[in-house]
């Protein structure tokens, strides 16, 4: 085909004339004119021609001639012209082998299909074809266009593409089947019901991929629809991450709603919270448990949506930071609400029209919480370069923002804002001063005389923005500020602005009782112009007049019966109207009847001040980040946001029953056959093949067992292994191991290195338990040593069946594993191991050179579990007693303070340690006001206990505080403090108290091990004492190190521990594997620091003998 | 749907059908229209059914109503559309949307739009685009399909449809080959789809620029109102194969606020404070930073000013020193000073110490260009403005807004301690850039 840019010139030598055709039509349709399309008809006979030259084109045999032909269509059509009736010639070549011509003839066909639909279909077939190709582009690509052609005779065959689609094998031909759902909705409704079931089957699609459209298609088609959410509900929460970015947003938004129906509302624990904080908190907490007949837990699904939410403040997608935003304004406990405040502002950095959007959002925020932007105010400070609709949005945001502390910031800020040359903000800003006034009583003088100063401006909106709102200023005190009123009108005749003059009048008129020298003179200039005065001012002349003559009778019934005259004859009726009714209403005759009478209190009825309030009052009505919501009207297909039903939904619903698919036999094989569709979707080059082969070693692994896995897939190399061993560097080594040894195994260690983690643990568990010959690898030196000698065992298996027998079964979940299976195994390996003794399998394949082990472990995150939600905080196994010394009696004056981990989960905030302090006053007078000091030194958050008032001599209490240690043992450091001294007290907190303990069965653990292998791998050998080799010694011993939970275990000399860190979250995984007499201590965790002070610990509380 | 007992033609038939395209809610973006400055649609493209251009003329509407094209607001409601726009480079990009939607989906899309086309032909122009309108369109192609984004990562777009280049024309027009890949782009199914397999380079390399702004409110005598630094770091990264990088700072705690390519791998940072990564190929926004205003911020110019009208007189004065303040002893360079003066002024007749300046009648705009500063020679502007006859004194004095540039130096005190590339076996080139520049920075006078 002839390039780009060489057609792109040809194109521009005939365009030449085209385009100058072109700019007379677009000049002509400029601005508000609707004639567009009458102008390209009237072209049309000019394009008339070079259309038979495109037709002659396409109709020739040369492909370069077609394809420059359908370039210059495609100009056609991008400039909105009209080019259907080369339709016949155009879909002739949608069967073109060239793909580019292809390519555009879609683009033509989607364009054109729907004005000719009986020449459309004629291109059907051939779609049809191109939705069995085996390259997955052109089959997504095909049902991509057919789709799109909005022919109605063809919903049947779209209907049949898109269900086959759905169960394709490539996930990008899935994810277009998602896209082709909402594309058949829209165009024949009548086959919701079918669709519906195809968004069904695709919600329970577990690629990345779909997910996004899917739930797109869902939100479209059936939004109500949300009993399809519940069982993909944790799916979709765990897959998030991974969701490409536009995907995320929409997820976001219909988990949101979701949300909203499903959980209770987390906002009524805030209430009691303050209430509770009134009273001292040492005793609160039984309290609470009076007090309210149900304590509000959080709903541990609820809970998945927020963390796993959570890190996609850091989006560089503004439009996924803000979804995130929202979510977190709509679902989450008040008290969290403020890390999404960091993020909102940070998008204002990005372009004008995101601003925009996310001042807005802010704006509506800013009114119910102020406390969240406060710390931020000076990011909304305006800028001279902002665009107006910004500067408003900025200045509406810091008049939310004001309070009694910072109004003097402000203030001034808004003094720089009046000079403005913008004069629309300089008169949105009095307004804002206005606002600030009212809001804060004790700025109200000072906004008051600032506003009377501006009265003295040169520019006119300024001073009559300041008179109208020194009106309403007036109004709610107007005794105290007659002075106010007589500058006003000594100003009146320089003020210009009629709004300005006649809110001046009104002023007079409505409290001339505070004025009465100056009102009636005020008046009278006002006959002498009346004529000349706009009308907005005429009619508060003829105001001031009667409420005048009400008044002061006296003195002005003249100049009001004059005024009344002058209204009378004027030209316009609404003057006239009024001058009529004034005028029967205040002067007294005998048809006026009743109503003269209560002229007065008509007229000069006290008026109640305007109350002024932001525009974005009740914009929280809508859907934060909605378009609705930036429009403040509702827009079509907007769905409302439920409130928190009262009582939750059956939470059974999501339950997803760890179901095994048919076809896989037990659910080590589900596990491998997952790892392996994601590392060849990571390296694959070409999609089919790999496609083919994953079916196929998924099955392979459903049949084999451990370690001939390790053989099928040791394709890899040295690399994986060079980097595992670089970045184990942090893990404990116990390298003890000979030198000929380990030449003995170089070989043997190097595949097995180079197995899957998972893999790899599930050998483990094999190897652990087969004694002495295994152990001496085990200690090979590079960092997991147990796989290698758990893979070791494998390979003796066959001779030593018996046990192995045993031990395999030991390692399948499911214990039921029928023994024929089991011998079938063996045989493979034998062979399989054969194979591997005699002929080295040949190191490199580049493409895995990649996989450091990081990178395996990120993969591995990808992969949805069904059973992640198994992963659930427990209780603690022990708790020790032991108590730490915090403040001794001798320093701290009396006062002695004594701490201990309680190892429950915070109350005060989920990633604080719980703490329990007890304070006792061994002094002989009473201690008083005990509290902790509001600042603390290192940094740590802290909270405090409530303080306590009053501790009498020889008294202790005992109260419970919260420290986040934020994951590391650094001493958190803070001042306690009697009402006479301070003393400084630190706690340094062990290891093992920044964990909480979890349950999860031994698949899962096995499969979390899995993922943390390498350098997130921390493991040693120690040789037990005798007394510790018992399964409850070796139980109390590490829990009592640290707070983590034991995890019950089907072999007999293995023990498992789980836990989370505190404030992260990381698991901590620990087992020890006894070999008499040695044991095996290994930690996986992601926290290496944390995993190697462990180790550290478990190693001396294990060797140590005493109890 | 009205029943009709009637047979009724299947066209009728269709065009109710269509009517109910209209009622059903069809989501995200419609069509797109490309409007230039002088309000011209030059460039429309549609992914449902075609939407008349006439619905810009709301558009046109607001457009007038602005005073400066920035005023056009965002979105604007129509009776049955809503338009969504961005303005970028003087082309405004019109979004036609049905029904709800988040607004900042459509517009961080579009942006990414531009995004795409300025990495495609180098600029994002009327001309370019009406040059390539064959590319522009089959991009928008991929990028939306039915109005949801389909494919925006450029890697992935870059081997679905080729940039031209003009080698690539000559060779194409010589093998007959094409611009479009036959071939789905491996990273649209791969966990790492922003980085394209089978990469090669002879010359492996990695450099990475620091760069930081700063945005600040200088007041009238000085003093620093608001001052916050906002970083990035801007990669080209050109390695073989599958590098995986990770790279760490000496003082990260400095970042407050971060948001990240998606290549970096969240979790590692939270948890040590690095960087981890695959990077994509070529150009990419590893990550971009916030250094809060909570935290002192180094200011490295300072401005000394003198402006003044008096009342009655028809002249003003006018002058302006420039210095380096806080600068860490790097040169400030670069230096661009621009002021919208009031209304009023009708000339300004200055004499600049070095560099030269500008002052243009109509938009009173007043810029000075001041290249380097020597710290041993002030650069100053000094002379008078000349008023308008019998008009009143501007009330206020103009806001000077200040450019420059400081090499070698990232103001926060940022440093990036180590790089480190694992899973390939070369040596890289590795390279760090450090650079300060001023972003809003605005002296009150």
């Amino acid at each position: 085909m002839l390039g780009m840019s060489a057609n792109s010139v040809s194109y521009n030598e005939q365009g030449s004339v085209e385009s100058g055709v072109d700019a007379a039509q677009e000049n002509s349709s400029i601005p508000g004119s609707f004639s567009s399309g009458g102008a390209a008809f009237s072209l049309f006979s000019a394009d008339c021609k070079k259309n038979e030259d495109l037709k002659e084109m396409l109709e020739s045999n040369k492909e370069s001639l077609k394809l420059e032909a359908m370039k210059r269509i495609v100009g056609l059509i991008a400039k909105g012209k009209n080019a259907s009736e080369l339709f016949p010639a155009v879909v002739k070549n949608v069967a073109s082998k060239n793909i580019e011509l292809k390519k555009l003839v879609y683009v033509y066909l989607v364009r054109y299909a729907e004005e000719q639909q009986d020449l459309a279909l004629l291109s059907i077939s051939t779609f049809q074809r191109a939705l069995k190709d085996p390259n997955q582009l052109i089959r997504a690509s095909a049902l991509r266009v057919l789709s799109s052609i909005r022919v109605p005779i063809i919903v049947p065959i779209m209907m049949l593409a898109i269900k086959e689609a759905a169960t394709d094998l490539s996930p990008y031909v899935r994810k277009t089947a998602a896209h082709a759902i909402q594309k058949l909705y829209s165009l024949d409704p009548d086959q919701k019901e079918h669709l519906i079931e195809v968004i069904e089957k695709l919600l329970k699609d577990k690629s990345t991929l779909v997910a996004g459209s899917v739930v797109m298609a869902f939100e479209e088609v059936c939004p109500d629809r949300i009993d399809l959410i519940h069982k993909n509900y944790r799916k979709l929460c765990n897959l998030l991450v991974d969701v490409e970015e536009w995907g995320q947003v929409v997820i976001i938004h219909m988990l949101t709603r979701y949300a909203r129906t499903q959980f209770v509302s987390p906002w009524r624990e805030d209430a009691m919270f303050d209430e509770n904080n009134e009273k001292a908190f040492y005793d609160s907490e039984e309290e609470r448990k009076v007090e309210q007949t149900k304590p509000y837990i959080m709903d541990p699904d609820h809970r998945l949506l927020l963390r796993n939410t959570k890190p996609l403040l850091q989006s560089r997608n503004t439009a996924v930071v803000m979804a995130v935003s929202q979510l977190y304004w709509h679902l989450a406990p008040k008290h969290e609400l403020s890390i999404i405040t960091k993020s909102l502002v940070r998008l204002l950095r990005s372009h004008r029209e995101v601003q925009y959007v996310v001042l807005q959002n802010i704006a509506t925020m800013s009114i119910q919480r102020k406390g969240m932007f406060e710390p931020f105010m000076k990011s909304f400070y305006v800028r001279s370069t902002d665009a107006t609709h910004i500067k408003t949005l900025k200045l509406e945001i810091l008049t939310n923002l004001a309070n009694e502390a910072n109004i003097s910031t402000i203030l001034r800020e808004f003094q720089t804002y009046v000079k403005s040359q913008d004069k629309a903000f300089a008169a949105a800003t009095i307004q804002a001063i206005g606002r600030c006034a009212t809001n804060i009583s004790e700025v109200t003088d000072t906004c008051l005389n600032g506003l009377v100063l501006l009265l003295s401006n040169r520019d006119e909106t300024v001073v009559a923005e300041s008179v109208v709102v020194i009106k309403k200023l007036l109004q709610t005190q107007p005794s105290q500020h007659s002075d106010i009123i007589k500058h006003m009108a000594k100003l009146f005749d320089n003020i210009t602005v009629p709004m300005a003059r006649a809110s001046i009048l009104w002023l007079m008129g409505e409290y001339c009782e505070h004025v009465p020298k100056i009102a009636p003179d005020v008046l009278r200039k006002m006959a002498k112009t009346f004529t000349n005065e706009e009308d907005i001012v005429k009619l508060q002349i003829v105001n001031l007049a009667a409420k005048l003559y009400l008044t002061n009778s006296k003195q002005t019934k003249l100049l009001t019966q004059y005024i009344l005259n002058l209204g009378k004859y004027d030209q316009n009726y609404d003057i006239r109207d009024r001058t009529r009714f004034i005028r029967q209403l205040i002067v007294p005759n005998e048809k006026s009847g009743a109503l003269s009478k209560y002229a007065r209190r008509i007229l000069m009825a006290p008026k109640p001040a305007p109350v002024l309030q932001s525009a974005f009052k009740d914009r929280d009505r809508f859907q934060l980040g909605t378009l609705s919501h930036t429009l403040n009207s509702q827009a079509s297909g907007y769905l409302e946001l439920s409130d928190w039903p009262a009582v939750a939904p059956d939470q059974s619903v999501r339950n997803v029953e760890v179901v095994e698919p048919v076809k896989e036999a037990g659910a080590p094989a589900l596990r491998k056959s997952k790892t392996a569709k994601s590392n060849e979707k990571f390296y694959s080059d070409s999609e089919e093949e790999e496609e083919e082969e994953e079916e196929g070693s998924s099955s392979e692994g459903s049949s084999s067992s451990s370690s001939e896995e390790s053989v099928s897939e040791s394709e890899s190399e040295e690399n994986s292994d060079d980097s595992n061993k670089s970045s184990s560097s942090q893990s404990e080594k116990s390298s003890s191991e000979s030198d000929s040894e380990k030449k003995k195994k170089t070989l043997k260690n190097k595949k097995l290195q180079q197995q899957k983690p998972d893999s790899k643990d599930r050998k483990q568990k094999n190897g652990n338990a087969v004694k002495v010959e295994s152990r001496s690898e085990s200690e090979s030196g590079s960092e997991s040593s147990s796989s290698e000698s758990s893979s070791e065992s494998g390979s003796e298996l066959d001779s030593d069946s018996d046990s192995g027998t045993d031990q395999k079964k030991n390692t399948k979940p499911k214990p039921v594993q029928s023994k024929p299976f089991i011998k079938q195994v063996e045989k493979k390996e034998v062979s399989l191991l054969d194979l591997d003794d005699f002929s080295p399998v040949p190191v490199t394949t580049p493409k895995s050179s990649i996989l450091s082990p990081n990178l395996l472990s990120d993969l591995q995150g990808l992969l949805i579990s069904p059973t992640t939600s198994a992963l659930q905080a427990s209780s603690p196994v022990f708790v020790p007693e032991t108590s730490h010394e915090l403040l001794h009696r001798m320093t701290g004056k009396g006062l002695s303070a004594q701490y201990r981990f309680t190892r429950q989960p915070c109350i005060y905030g989920n990633s604080m340690v719980s703490l329990q302090l007890t304070l006792s006053n061994s002094s002989d007078q009473a201690l008083e006001n005990i509290h902790i000091s509001e600042k603390s030194s290192t940094g740590q958050n802290i909270h405090r206990f409530n303080a306590i008032e009053r501790l009498e001599p020889q008294a202790s209490v005992t109260v419970s505080m919260g420290v986040d240690f934020n994951d590391s043992t650094q001493a958190a450091n803070f001042q306690l403090c009697t009402k006479e001294d301070e003393f400084s007290v630190s706690i340094q907190p062990a290891v093992g108290e920044l964990l909480l303990p979890i349950t999860m069965s031994e698949a899962d653990f096995t499969k979390e091990q899995g993922k943390l292998m390498g350098m997130n791998e921390s493991s040693a050998t120690i040789t037990m004492t005798p007394e510790n080799v018992s399964s409850q010694s070796v139980n109390r011993k590490v829990v009592s190190v640290a707070n983590i939970g034991v995890i019950p275990s089907s072999q007999e000399n293995i023990y498992r521990f789980a836990g989370k860190t505190v404030s992260s979250g990381s698991l901590v995984l620990v087992s020890v594997a006894l070999k008499d007499p040695d044991a095996v201590i290994t930690i996986n965790t992601e926290k290496t620091v944390i995993g190697s002070m462990l180790l550290r610990q478990f190693k001396t509380a294990l060797t140590n003998s005493c109890p | 749907m009205p029943n009709h007992p009637v047979p009724v033609p299947s066209s009728v038939l269709a065009a109710l059908k269509n009517k109910t395209i209209h009622l059903s809610a069809a989501k995200m973006i419609h069509s797109l229209f490309l409007v230039n400055a002088s309000g011209d649609i030059f460039l429309e493209k549609h992914w449902k059914s075609v939407v008349s251009r006439s619905v810009c003329d709301y558009f046109f509407e607001a457009l007038e109503r602005a005073t400066e094209p920035e005023n056009v607001p965002p979105v604007i409601p129509t009776p049955h559309h809503y338009l969504i726009n961005v303005l970028r480079h003087r082309i405004y990009f019109v979004a036609v949307i049905q029904s709800e939607v988040p607004p900042l989906f459509v517009i961080e899309f579009l942006h990414r739009v531009v995004d795409t086309f300025q990495d495609y032909f180098g600029v994002c122009t009327e001309a370019a685009i009406k040059d390539n309108v064959v590319v522009v369109y089959e991009l928008l192609e991929e990028m939306l399909d039915n109005g949801f984004p389909l494919a925006t990562e450029s890697n992935i777009l870059k081997e679905l449809i080729k940039p031209p280049t003009i080698l690539r024309t000559v060779v194409n027009t010589i093998t007959g080959s094409t611009n479009v890949g036959e071939q789905l782009p491996t990273g649209q199914l791969s966990v790492v789809p922003w980085r394209r397999t089978g990469v090669k380079y002879t010359n492996n390399e990695a450099y990475f620029d620091v760069i930081e702004e700063i945005d600040a409110i200088i007041d009238k005598s000085g003093s620093t109102i608001t001052a916050e630094i906002q970083g990035v770091i801007d990669a080209c990264v050109k390695l073989t194969g599958m590098p995986d990088l990770t790279l760490s700072f000496m003082n990260p705690r400095l970042l407050d606020d971060v948001s990240f390519h998606p290549c970096v791998r969240f979790k590692r940072w939270e948890a040590e404070r690095i960087l981890s990564f695959i990077p994509p190929d070529g150009n990419f926004r590893l990550l971009s930073y916030h250094v809060s205003s909570q935290n002192l911020v180094a200011i490295p110019v300072y401005v000394k000013h003198n402006i003044s009208f008096r009342e009655g007189s028809s002249q003003g004065r006018f002058e302006l020193t420039l210095g380096p303040k806080q600068t860490m002893g790097k040169a400030v360079e670069s230096v661009l000073v621009s002021s919208q003066l009031p209304r009023g002024v009708l000339n300004a007749n200055l004499n600049p110490s070095q560099g030269t300046y500008t002052f243009d009648p109509v938009t009173k705009l007043l810029s000075w260009d001041v290249g380097k500063i020597n710290p041993q020679k002030l650069p100053s502007l000094k002379g008078s403005m000349s008023l308008q006859a019998g008009a009143s004194k501007p009330d206020e004095n103009p806001t000077i807004n200040i450019q420059f540039k400081i090499q070698q130096l990232a103001i926060s005190g940022l440093k990036v301690n180590r790089l480190d590339m694992y899973g390939e076996k070369y040596k890289p080139f590795k390279g760090i850039k450090y650079m300060t520049k001023a972003g809003k920075f605005q002296v009150r006078t």
